[in-house]
Formats: C-alpha cells, structure tokens, sequence
C-alpha cells in the first residue's frame, strides 16, 4: 500500500463531488505505521521470554561459577560445545557424530514409531467408539496397559525383536498410541446423531461414512490425542535411547555422562526440548490446518 | 383416491429397562401425491417419532409405512428429509454438502457434468448459488435452512419431509422461507409431510392438517382440510373467513379440546 493517509486536508483539495466517496474510504494507516505495528506486537510477546530467560541464565552463572561447583555455568557450557554447536554435520564413523545426526537418528525412529501408531490408535479408536461391544472388551485392557511405563516394555521388546532399532520403534509406538486411541474414540462417540441421520438418509456406506462423516467430525478430538501422543513419544524415546544405544541423542546423553562431558548433556537437553517444542506445534498447527472453520455450530 | 403414501396401523413403543412408554397408537394415514401435510400438536405428542418413522430413521413397532405400495423401513433419499437444526456438515461447502446427496444418488444416472448443473440448479431454486462456497458458519440461520431445503429436493424425494424446519428461525426469515417453501411446492409438485407446531404456518401452507391427541398413546386425533386456494397470499388470507375458520379449528382441537398437560 503507498496510498498516503487520508488527512482532511487532503479531501479537501478534491473536487466537491467526489469528496464523500473518498470519504467513505476506510484509512489505511500508511507502511510505516503497520510495521511499528506489528514490531510492537511481536516485542510485546518476545520480550518478556527474553527478559526472563537471561534473568537465569545470569542466575545460573552466579550459582555455578564459584569453584567446586558440580555443573558448568553457561558460559562454561558454550566454551565446551563450541565445536558441537557450530558443526553438527561431522561424521567420524561409529557413534562419533554431529548433533544433528544424533536428532535425526531419535526422529526418525519416532516417525517411524509415531506414525504407526497414529495409523493403528485412529483405527482402534473408531472401532472402539463405534461398536459398544468391541469398547466393552478392549477398553478395560487399554486401561490397564496405558498405565504401563514406556521403559518397562523395552526388556520384553528387546527379548522379541532381539534388537535395538525395532524394540525403540515399538516402545514409541506402545507409549504413543493409548492416547490417540482414547481421544479419537471419544471424538468418534461424541459425533452428533443429526450427522448420522444425514449419513443414513443419503445411504453412505460404512466406508464413505467413515471418510466422510467420522472423520471429520472426529477431527478436533484426534488431534488432541495426535498431539499428547508425539509428546509422550518423544519423551519415551530419549529414555529408550538410553539402553539401547548406537546413535540417538538419548544414548548422546548417556556418553556424556559416562565420559563425565557435563556441558554436552545440557547442549543435547536444549536440544531435546526445542525439537519436543517443535514437534507439539507442529501437530497443533496441522490439527488447526485440517479442522479449520469445521467446529459445529 | 389411491395413496401415495400409507401409514398403516402404526404403533410406537419405547422401552427403557422395565419401563415401556407407548408414543405412538394406531396411527393411519393416507397421503395423495403431490398433496402437503402437516402434522400438529403439542409437544411431546409424538409427531417428530412419526417423522422418524417416515424416514426410516426409526422403526415402527407394529405396523407399517408404504410407499407407492412398497414397504420401507430404512432410510433412503425417496424419503428426504429438512431437519430442524438444518444439520449440515460443518466442514463441508455449501455446495459440497448437497453434493454428498446428489453424488450418491445419481452416481449411476448422471454424468460428473449432469450432476454438477443438477447441484447449482437447486441452490438456484433457493437463492444459494451467491453463496455456493461458503461454510455453514459463515451463513446466516435461514440460508442454512434453505441450503438443507436445496439438499433434500436435489436427491428428488418421492416424499419431502420437513421436520419443524421453520423453527429456529426469527418470525421474519420465517415467513420469507414459507413463502420459498410454497412457491417450490408450487412449481415442483413434492409430496410433503410437515411437522409443525405453528397453527399459522399449518393453514398457510398445508392442504390437510393432521391433529395429533397428546401422548403418551397419541393418535390422530382429527383430520382438516384446507380448501384455500393456490397460490396463497399471506396477506389476502389475513382476512380470508376461509383461513379464519381453519385456523380457528386447529386452534380449538389444540387449546379446548386437547389441551396440553404439562408432565409430571
């Protein structure tokens, strides 16, 4: 928009006529101004963080700079992981990689894990919340298992799958899919009966009403339970990583530890918790993009 | 006169643990083709039960409904119904959602093209081809009603079923959507079973009104005819004696004769 602002003093230099048109123009405020917009917008919501954030980490290096102190200070941490922080990309064979393989490595079994168990828990969950029966059979054992903790499973994965690389996928894939499962029969048994008669009085089939009707009516509610499981598994997945070993960023953690590389554990947890981040807003935003304008009223 | 449509011997029972309520008793009905009925009474009496069953959405627990002296007992598109929250999916357009009808009932007769005029042809018949791409939420109450209506008619029911349509709607919106309603009823010549609730609304548009006793064990109670002629006008019939005197029927069957006790 280069269209100045419309000051009085600019209708008035207009013919007479066309003056009440131009008058009903809405304003537009000018560039400049709609920037200072949104830059005050986005400071008043970054700032604060900020402030809050360096407020600790000033905390952090009083509490960890006197001597004898058990945890390196930040700025003993940036020092250390310099060479990690500025080239994730290295590769010197075995486990002695960059970070980024490490994350890639954990991601990519959570995709794996995750995305079975999104496919399996959608289809258990509509079974469920669709036929009383089947809820009455399963739902007690789903119960009963989703109080489970992840790790516990690892032993007996290990035992059937006799390897690393699936027993991670199954623990994520078991920790993931209570959730989704759970929500997405709710979301199903919560579909409204008007919706049902519509699908009835049209004759869909049970396919084309489950395409059609049930899942999108049940959107909202799968995505919750999308949601809460990526969390769950990528928390489990650090934790798997841990005893299964090979290249991950839970078994990065452990190596530090056992090398006593404190500084490379907090790199790798801020790592954690970012991608954990990403990975939430992610799902959130895909929900968001999918069930957009579609709530009920 | 052969019917069109025949509900024979009908009886509704509902049973919740050891407790049976019988909604509906010995309820005949014949229909001609072509004619417009409304079912009346107070609430709880039954009428939106007879609608379900009409529609198939319910079943009977004696008796029968036929149409065109076919048994039905599931619900089909013959039989369309305008519900009253006007139901419409959310997340569809307004065009898709009477796609979802019209793609499944003329999958075989219709070509992608034929099918796709068939669609606008009847948000046309309502005035909703302007909003053919909007969502249900970004439509006002009436215009969903009218995109339910379109639904309906496009599937090309043998008989139209309007349950309460009218009623989430303001006075005014309602009127203009009766006046659509008898104007189309003008011009196609449906079959359509009304429930109403509104003595008005019933004499306007009906040519028989059914009066429904209160239940539980509610039946019809009386049958009246609506001699007016078509088109009607609203505002002629105002001061019609016609009209008057119809109205003044239904009125004394629902507040004289079957007043309506609040239950227990």
């Amino acid at each position: 928009m280069t269209m100045p602002a419309i000051s009085p003093d600019n209708v008035k230099m207009l013919p007479t006529t066309a003056a009440p048109v131009v008058a009903m123009r809405p304003k537009r405020a000018p560039r400049a101004d709609r920037f200072l917009k949104i830059a005050r917008a986005t400071a008043v919501r970054v700032i604060p963080p900020l402030i809050v954030l360096a407020l600790l980490m000033l905390f952090w290096e009083l509490v960890c700079r006197r001597a004898g102190s058990t945890l390196p200070p930040p700025s003993k941490v940036f020092k250390d992981t310099r060479e990690l922080i500025f080239d994730p990309f290295f590769d010197h064979g075995g486990i002695d990689k960059g970070l980024f393989w490490h994350l890639s490595a954990s991601l990519q079994r959570v995709a794996y894990g995750y995305s079975l168990a999104a496919i399996a828990g959608i289809a258990l969950g509509t079974l469920v919340g669709q036929s009383v029966w089947a809820m009455r059979g399963l739902d007690p054992l789903f119960q009963v298992l989703r109080t489970i903790p992840p790790l516990a499973w690892l032993p007996l994965a290990l035992a059937a799958f006799r390897d690393g690389q699936p027993s991670a996928i199954f623990v994520i894939f078991i920790t993931s899919i209570w959730p989704i499962i759970i929500n997405t029969a709710v979301g199903i048994r919560n579909i409204p009966q008007d919706y049902r008669n519509v699908a009835a009085v049209v004759q869909l089939n049970p396919l084309e009403f489950f395409w059609k009707i049930m899942l999108p009516s049940a959107a909202p509610y799968i995505f919750t339970g999308l949601r809460i499981g990526v969390g769950l598994s990528w928390l489990a997945i650090i934790a798997a990583e841990m005893l299964i070993g090979g290249v991950g960023i839970g078994f990065f953690i452990w190596d530090a530890w056992n090398s006593s590389h404190i500084s490379e554990i907090i790199l790798a947890l801020f790592y954690v918790g970012i991608i954990g981040f990403v990975l939430d807003r992610a799902i959130a935003g895909l929900g968001y993009l999918v069930t957009h304008g579609t709530s009920a009223n | 006169m052969k019917p069109y449509l025949k509900l024979d011997h009908i009886d509704k029972t509902f049973t919740r643990g050891n407790a049976t309520t019988e909604v509906l008793k010995d309820i005949n009905l014949n229909i001609a083709r072509g004619e417009y009925v409304s079912i009346i009474g107070h609430s709880g009496c039954g009428k939106s039960t007879m609608l379900n069953i009409i529609a198939g959405l319910t079943g009977a627990s004696i008796g029968c409904v036929l149409l065109e002296d076919r048994e039905v007992n599931s619900p089909g598109p013959d039989r369309a119904v305008v519900f009253q929250n006007h139901s419409l999916l959310p997340w569809l357009t307004v065009y898709q959602n009477v796609q979802l009808g019209v793609d499944k009932v003329f999958a075989k007769s219709k070509s992608k093209a034929e099918r796709e005029a068939w669609i606008l042809h009847n948000l046309n018949l309502v005035q909703m081809t302007h909003a053919k791409d909007k969502r249900p939420s970004e439509i006002s109450g009436g215009m969903k009603q009218r995109v339910g209506i379109a639904r309906a008619l496009a599937m090309e029911p043998k008989v139209l079923l309007l349950d309460e349509p009218f009623g989430a709607l303001d006075a005014l919106t309602r009127a203009h959507l009766q006046d659509s309603v008898m104007a189309l009823h003008q011009k196609l010549g449906n079959t359509i079973v009304m429930i109403t609730h509104d003595v008005d609304e019933a004499v306007l548009l009906s040519d028989r009104i059914v009066m429904m006793t209160n239940g539980p064990s509610a039946t019809i109670g009386e049958v009246l005819d609506v001699p007016l002629t078509r088109p009607r006008k609203r505002l002629d019939l105002a001061t019609d004696p016609l009209y008057l005197k119809c109205r003044k029927r239904v009125l004394e069957f629902l507040y004289e004769r079957h007043r309506f006790v609040e239950a227990a």
